[in-house]
């Protein structure tokens, strides 16, 4: 096992010193290296903003799209080439804001795929302004008086529509948030990894030390095959679980699709059928 | 009303279904239409429809002709209408020549100017078994009249009602045996004498609307990816690949919106996929996003946009040629393309069969733009040939080191994708290097500007010429693109003018430098469109700098017909 498979080496990094997106980087390598992966047959696919410029930190191919539209790049890759391993790795903004019906449209979907979204709770490329998952009452130079909105619970959203895998890291703790990652990419079905992320230049609110006092680990008592105690917990306010919530093994996308059924070929290894598209045509000389 | 009166037509009839939605017109049209063509004739159907699933007033125009006929005419030689509001439905269309084949109570309040004949088709239905059966008896009844052989006939009824039981099989049988009757009446006392001749090899050819056609085009050109969001009048194009899914590998997948069907199609292409994304004007707007990223990312993607009237929801069930500027200028940011545009047919196949092969080769978007009037109209062709433009894949292996923007002096990189070969295929809708890593070197930049743009220099190159019909040496040339091909034609050999020939546009974006040499030679030039403002010839002076001196529009959601378009033409070139 090379642990410095997915390093590039010398690269200038756009992220500010301090930022949670780091930790997530290392371990994500590490876990992209244990579970043995090679970066030719790895797909990174994110959007826009700060989370999302990840892909270039580390060697894979990758898809570095539009805001928002992640999800259904990942989708489409994994549905073309199933043989392939794809990570859809973005930003709370891009993923639960402009990109909010494409997750919901891809839970239900269920490509096997691993969603791992960093959530700093604001946004970070546009310097500072709310994000969907930033706590009611956080100040910002747009949202002056505080936020008002209800925020966006990704979780009991993703358990609510049945996702086949749901859950929460920290990245403070890299071993922990590695292992979680791990298990997310193992997992056969749509994944996602919502991983708080301390935001050092607009947050803050949720620091380091905020996270570390808000959070505790769900421990073995917790069933992630019960939706209700799964999304019991994913409410729960006083303290922020971490850990896997839920867990609803179902049948993926790409094994469900009739182009499959005949061949299991990459799409793009294949060439049209033109005998029987030539019945096709003949098929209208009458009956 | 009169009744000495003799209907003799030896070379084409029209005929003019009319009724309500949900009446089953569109499957008289369809066994009509088969059983016409297996004896021996052209035929040429088009419909007009309210956008409901139940009511309103919709018809169809079902002409059977000795010779080729492609394109619509007003006339109406025989009108059967199925329910009381089809007679206002299509007044303006009725003249002294128009025989009403139908019933009494349908039409004795308001038909007014043409001649009827009572036909009593309720009654004879009810003695079949019920008012169902009065379908099969029209049909019948029309056959008939055009001496379908009754095996024929009878033959396609079992196919039709295959997945029927025997009784009802046989019931429709009876009721085209009755219809046959009627129309032996007809014929026999002389009021109706149809003498067109017939020819074999019809019985041959295909008779297929532009739909099919540009779904088997799609299969010809490997498309094996397809995603899309409901929306008339594309839909038809998924609904036909779903159903072929299985038989040709095609992953066909309805999405949450049209964005994310755009973002899925150009996913599927990084992949090695060939995506084609369908839509109509409302839904490319939501997908205009998504193809300025195909332009920065340089990715092959097939558009279709079945146009309609706009703006906004416009008149979703209706025609107009309408959104060839918003193709041509979609998407922030500059990056070439390619505009296609089917006149026939025949180009809705070959078409879009060579737009996946354009599409790969130049990593550009490739549009084919159809509309309503072209993809829901059927005619009979002679045939198809699906290796007429070999499919051509232009994917390779990478290597270690692989860059997806190497710069090559054409613009063209070769173009790799994850998980064939040893390379990296790495892309971000940023300015990005020759790797692909997002960049803000600002001579990379234009370096990048110039490689992108570069490629516009080949796609005109290889841009199709458009086709002259009509004489070389014209004084006054007509120019027409897309749908308006066989209309624009058959006016023109109307008029039987020889100063005056037709410049039909396929590829309308960008133009064939030719162009100008057509332009050139003309004293006069006349443009005939399905819109507004006159898109095309916007482009045209775009392109060439060369005005029209007139156009001829039409934007009431209709396509032009034969006659209204000869009449325009007759008082501008005179």
């Amino acid at each position: 096992m090379d642990t410095n498979l997915f390093d590039q080496g010398e690269i200038d990094i756009a992220w500010c010193p301090g930022c949670g997106n780091f930790a997530i980087l290392n371990a994500l390598k590490q876990a992209l290296s244990e579970l043995e992966i090679r970066p030719e047959n790895l797909v990174v696919v994110s959007g826009i903003g700060q989370a999302a410029k990840a892909p270039h930190y580390y060697k894979c191919n990758f898809f570095n799209g539009l805001h928002g539209r992640s999800l259904p790049v990942a989708t489409a890759i994994k549905a073309a080439n199933p043989g392939l391993i794809v990570i859809d790795e973005s930003g709370d903004g891009c993923m639960y804001g402009e990109g909010g019906n494409h997750f919901i449209h891809a839970i239900r979907r269920n490509p096997d795929i691993t969603n791992i979204v960093h959530n700093n709770m604001v946004y970070g490329l546009t310097k500072g302004q709310a994000s969907p998952t930033s706590l009611q009452g956080f100040k910002t130079l747009v949202q002056r008086e505080g936020v008002f909105h209800e925020p966006f619970n990704p979780l009991a959203l993703a358990i609510s529509l049945g996702a086949s895998f749901v859950a929460r890291a920290f990245a403070g703790d890299v071993a922990q948030t590695k292992e979680m990652i791990k298990q997310a990419i193992s997992h056969k079905g749509y994944a996602l990894l919502d991983i708080f992320q301390p935001c050092v230049t607009y947050n803050k609110l949720n620091t380091y030390a905020w996270f570390k006092t808000k959070t505790y680990y769900l421990d073995s008592s917790h069933d992630p095959h019960d939706r209700f105690e799964a999304l019991r917990r994913a409410w729960e306010e006083e303290k922020l679980p971490l850990g896997i919530f839920y867990l609803h093994p179902r049948p993926t996308f790409e094994e469900h699709l009739t182009a499959y059924q005949e061949s299991e070929e990459p799409l793009y290894k294949r060439t049209p059928d033109l005998k029987n598209l030539s019945q096709w045509i003949d098929s209208k000389r009458g009956f | 009303m009169k009744d000495n009166w003799v209907f003799k037509r030896h070379e084409d009839v029209s005929i003019v279904l009319c009724g309500e939605a949900g009446q089953g017109i569109q499957t008289v049209e369809h066994i009509l239409m088969q059983t016409l063509k297996l004896s021996g004739y052209h035929v040429f159907s088009s419909e007009e429809y309210m956008s409901r699933i139940r009511g309103g007033s919709n018809s169809t125009l079902v002409s059977v002709s000795s010779k080729r006929i492609s394109a619509p005419v007003d006339r109406i030689d025989f009108l059967i209408p199925f329910s009381p509001g089809a007679i206002r439905h299509v007044q303006k269309r009725i003249s002294p020549g128009t025989v009403l084949l139908g019933e009494k109570n349908i039409y004795e309040k308001e038909y007014r100017g043409g001649r009827a004949i009572d036909i009593p088709l309720s009654q004879i239905a009810s003695e079949v078994g019920g008012p169902i059966y009065s379908n099969t008896i029209a049909i019948a009844m029309l056959a008939g009249l055009f001496k379908v052989n009754r095996d024929i006939l009878d033959q396609y009824l079992r196919h039709h009602f295959s997945g029927k039981e025997e009784a009802i099989v046989q019931k429709n049988l009876e009721a085209a045996r009755r219809g046959y009757g009627v129309s032996e009446e007809l014929l026999q006392n002389g009021k109706i004498q149809i003498d067109l001749k017939r020819n074999q090899d019809i019985k041959n050819e295909i008779l297929m609307d532009g739909v099919e056609a540009l779904a088997m085009g799609a299969v010809a050109g490997g498309c094996n990816f397809l995603s899309f969001y409901p929306m008339s009048p594309s839909t038809a194009v998924a609904v036909l690949l779903a159903e072929r899914s299985k038989e040709f590998g095609i992953i066909v997948e309805q999405a949450e919106d049209e964005i994310s069907a755009m973002n899925m199609v150009i996913g599927a292409w990084y992949a090695g996929a060939r995506g084609l994304a369908s839509t109509s004007g409302g839904g490319f707007a939501l997908m205009v996003e998504g193809l300025s990223l195909a332009g920065m990312i340089e990715s092959p993607l097939v558009v279709h946009i079945g146009q309609r009237p706009g703006p906004a929801t416009g008149l979703p069930t209706r025609t107009e040629q309408g959104d060839l500027l918003f193709a041509l200028c979609s998407g922030h940011g500059e990056f070439p393309r390619i505009i296609l545009a089917p006149g026939m047919i025949e180009d809705c196949f070959y078409l879009t069969q060579k737009a996946f092969n354009l599409a790969d080769q130049y990593q550009v978007p490739v549009f084919i733009l159809t509309d309503q009037y072209l993809l829901e109209s059927h005619y009979n062709i002679p045939s198809l040939d699906p290796v007429r433009f070999p499919l051509q894949k232009h994917v390779v292996e990478t290597k270690q080191g692989y860059k997806r923007y190497q710069l090559t002096g054409t613009g063209l990189s070769p173009r790799g994708i994850p998980g064939f070969g040893k390379g990296l295929v790495v892309l971000d809708s940023d300015e990005h290097d020759e790797e692909g890593h997002i960049t803000e070197d600002l001579d990379m930049r234009t370096t990048m500007v110039h490689k992108r743009l570069k490629k516009l220099d080949l796609l005109m190159k290889d841009a199709i010429i458009p086709d002259l019909i009509g004489p070389e040496d014209y004084e006054i040339l007509i120019i027409g693109w897309g749908s308006t091909y066989h209309i624009i034609k058959e006016a023109l050999e109307r008029l039987g003018r020889q100063d005056t020939a037709f410049l039909h546009f396929k590829q309308v974006y960008p133009l064939h430098p030719n162009t100008v040499d057509y332009l050139q030679k003309a004293k006069k030039k006349m443009i005939v469109e399905n819109n507004g403002t006159g898109q095309f010839a916007r482009l045209i002076r775009m392109q060439t700098g060369f005005d029209m001196d007139q156009k001829i529009l039409k934007y009431n959601g209709l396509p032009f017909s034969v006659e209204e378009l000869e009449v325009q033409l007759k008082s501008v070139v005179d």
